[in-house]
């Protein structure tokens, strides 16, 4: 079996909370490759006739970060979070799981929240990305960081970053009018969904928290959105 | 992980070409599965031809009445959408009861069809898998299986298919619309996950290269009470341990439609055919009901530790069904 690359190898589950990058590059030894623009794969390859000639395993994007557009070359097995982590310094979203399970890593793409321990990188050229670094405007947290810390919706933090931009994203749904599993079916399709406990646990179950958080979770994102 | 290239398509016809071009590729939607299985060494491909920008991301009524869904719609925004809501309550159900907001968020129509099973063994490729390394044995046999299937499994598999959604569709009559190197065709849903025979590594119809670019609602079913059903380990952000989609169109007091599909008993969506005939012409009774679903379910063989998905299923078609007849289509859990 092959390995997973070394930047995947050095933050597994048991990684402990929050330790920033380990000041390795995403692509150690490995030149920026001029040539590996976002044209269809394998149009530069075999320029050198090496095995693994530059840009046929490396692409440029561009992500517009919390409002900051970063240009940069990408290793295509790189996911969005080790790039966010470890090549630009965001340590916020957390890697929990590696594998959609818990939650951890949440950030808004294009303002809709996603897992991105699953997102390739290269497929995210010229998206919006919002990280919980990105949430408050200028010094003032964002309303939501408030109430967790008003709440104490939270012991470790470990997975407080994915919780927050998870329920950012969550309450911006509903105010679309997107309905979850405990939406009564016969509510108004395309109005408002008004968000009480009950469908504040089913929008955030994609949110794991190992110390046991969740009441006042709710409590919090209850304050917000009164 | 091994290295990869990667293109992104801005047709289908340029995503066709661009996978005849590359041997080992695999087409990448929302990734939500594909990146999940790569991270474990069970997908290997050689390049990712990027369909998740593909122009598919719309839901249209068609002449006909009937409803097409792009197959880049992505799952939340399916769920959300108010012709499938209003319509189709059933879809939007099954789409809800699967995986997270952010999960949902990602995964595209195309992908949620052709996700891998989530037998633990097919994940680790430490494990003998008839469906990973065809020949290997199946680990689950023995071992492990209280979420494997209880209908239409063969000596070389015993897994199941994990969409919600296909179960819907299967209920729903839906046709998923493929195309590849030997033009445009549409297959039922309900026969496009295969049972596995001794082709385990085969998990639906699909052909090599071939793309799904969109899945076609009826009307028929259209506007008749259904619903999604599921029973799973904890009440959120579970895979199934057994569900249910069903459609009831009742007139005249006798049963005029109705479709019934499980889930997570078997390797592919379980059209209950036979629940079915026994119910149309009949009065929508809860004896009824559970005479069907017991008929159905007859032809189940529990493993040595899944027994008990079958009367799980028995009394979530019941229940199910008497929501439908009784218009209280509530689901939740
Ligand atoms: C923690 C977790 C929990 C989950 N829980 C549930 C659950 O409860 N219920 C449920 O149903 N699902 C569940 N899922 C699975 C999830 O629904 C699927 O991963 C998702 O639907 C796959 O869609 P995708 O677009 O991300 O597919 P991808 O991962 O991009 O692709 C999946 C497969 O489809 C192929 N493919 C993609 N698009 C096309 C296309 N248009 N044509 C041809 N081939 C294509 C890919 O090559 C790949 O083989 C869960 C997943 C996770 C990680
Ligand atoms: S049940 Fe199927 S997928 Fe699971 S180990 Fe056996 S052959 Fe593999
Ligand atoms: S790290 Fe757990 S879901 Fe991404
Ligand atoms: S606060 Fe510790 S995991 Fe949630």
């Amino acid at each position: 079996m092959d390995s997973m690359g070394s930047r995947n190898d050095s933050a597994g589950a048991d990684d402990g909370a929050g330790r920033p990058g380990n000041g390795r590059g995403a692509a150690p030894g490995e030149p920026p490759d001029p040539a590996g623009g976002t044209g269809p794969a394998g149009r530069s390859a075999a320029r050198h006739g090496t095995s693994r000639p530059p840009g046929r395993h490396h692409s440029e994007v561009t992500l517009r970060v919390n409002g900051t557009p970063r240009t940069l070359t990408v290793d295509h097995r790189s996911v969005l979070l080790d790039v966010l982590r470890e090549r630009l310094d965001l340590v916020g979203a957390k890697k929990g799981c590696d594998h959609g399970q818990c939650g951890s890593c949440t950030v808004l793409v294009d303002g809709r929240r996603v897992n991105s321990c699953l997102l390739p990188a290269v497929a995210l050229d010229g998206c919006d990305i919002t990280t919980v670094e990105g949430l408050a405007d200028g010094g003032a947290p964002h309303p939501l960081q408030q109430a967790f810390l008003d709440r104490d919706a939270f012991q470790c933090g470990y997975c407080t970053p994915g919780q927050l931009c998870s329920a950012v994203g969550a309450v911006a749904e509903a105010e679309a009018g997107h309905p979850s599993l405990v939406t009564d079916p016969g509510a108004p399709s395309g109005r408002p969904v008004p968000l009480g406990p009950d469908e504040i646990r089913e929008r955030l179950s994609g949110n794991l928290c190992r110390c046991g958080a969740y009441p006042n979770i709710v409590r919090a994102v209850e304050d917000v959105i009164r | 992980m091994k290295p990869f290239a990667y293109a992104r398509a801005a047709t289908v016809e340029e995503a066709a070409g661009l996978y005849a071009a590359h041997p080992g590729a695999r087409y990448l939607g929302g990734g939500t599965n594909l990146v999940d299985l790569m991270k474990l060494g069970v997908e290997e491909p050689a390049a990712l031809v990027d369909v998740s920008r593909l122009p598919l991301d719309t839901v249209d009524e068609l002449p006909d009445g009937s409803v097409r869904v792009g197959a880049t719609v992505r799952n939340s925004d399916l769920a959300a959408h108010p012709t499938v809501r209003d319509r189709y309550p059933a879809l939007s159900q099954a789409l809800l009861a699967g995986a997270s907001g952010q999960l949902r968020n990602a995964a595209t129509t195309g992908g949620n069809l052709l996700q891998r099973t989530r037998c633990p063994y097919f994940q680790d490729t430490d494990k003998p898998c008839n469906k990973r390394v065809p020949g290997s044995g199946c680990a689950a046999r023995d071992g492990a299986h209280r979420d494997h299937a209880v209908l239409g499994h063969s000596p070389q598999c015993i897994a199941t298919h994990p969409s919600d959604l296909a179960v819907a569709l299967a209920a729903l009559d839906a046709r998923v619309e493929l195309y590849g190197a030997g033009g445009a065709r549409t297959v039922p849903a309900a026969e496009f996950h295969r049972l596995p025979g001794d082709r385990p590594e085969q998990d639906t119809e699909i052909r090599p290269g071939e793309l799904i670019t969109g899945v076609v609602l009826p009307a028929a079913p259209a506007g008749l009470p259904s619903l999604y059903r599921k029973a799973r380990d904890r009440a959120s952000y579970a895979f199934a341990l057994a569900s249910v989609a069903a459609v009831l169109g009742v007139e005249g007091g006798v049963v005029r439609h109705v479709g019934i599909a499980f889930g997570a008993l078997a390797h592919r969506p379980w059209r209950a055919r036979r629940a079915e005939r026994a119910l149309l012409g009949a009065a929508p009774t809860t004896a009824a009901f559970e005479r069907a679903a017991d008929l159905e379910l007859a032809a189940a063989e529990p493993l040595r530790d899944n027994a008990y998905k079958v009367r799980l299923a028995r009394n979530l078609a019941v229940d199910a069904l008497e929501r439908l007849a009784h218009g209280s289509p509530r689901t939740g859990n």
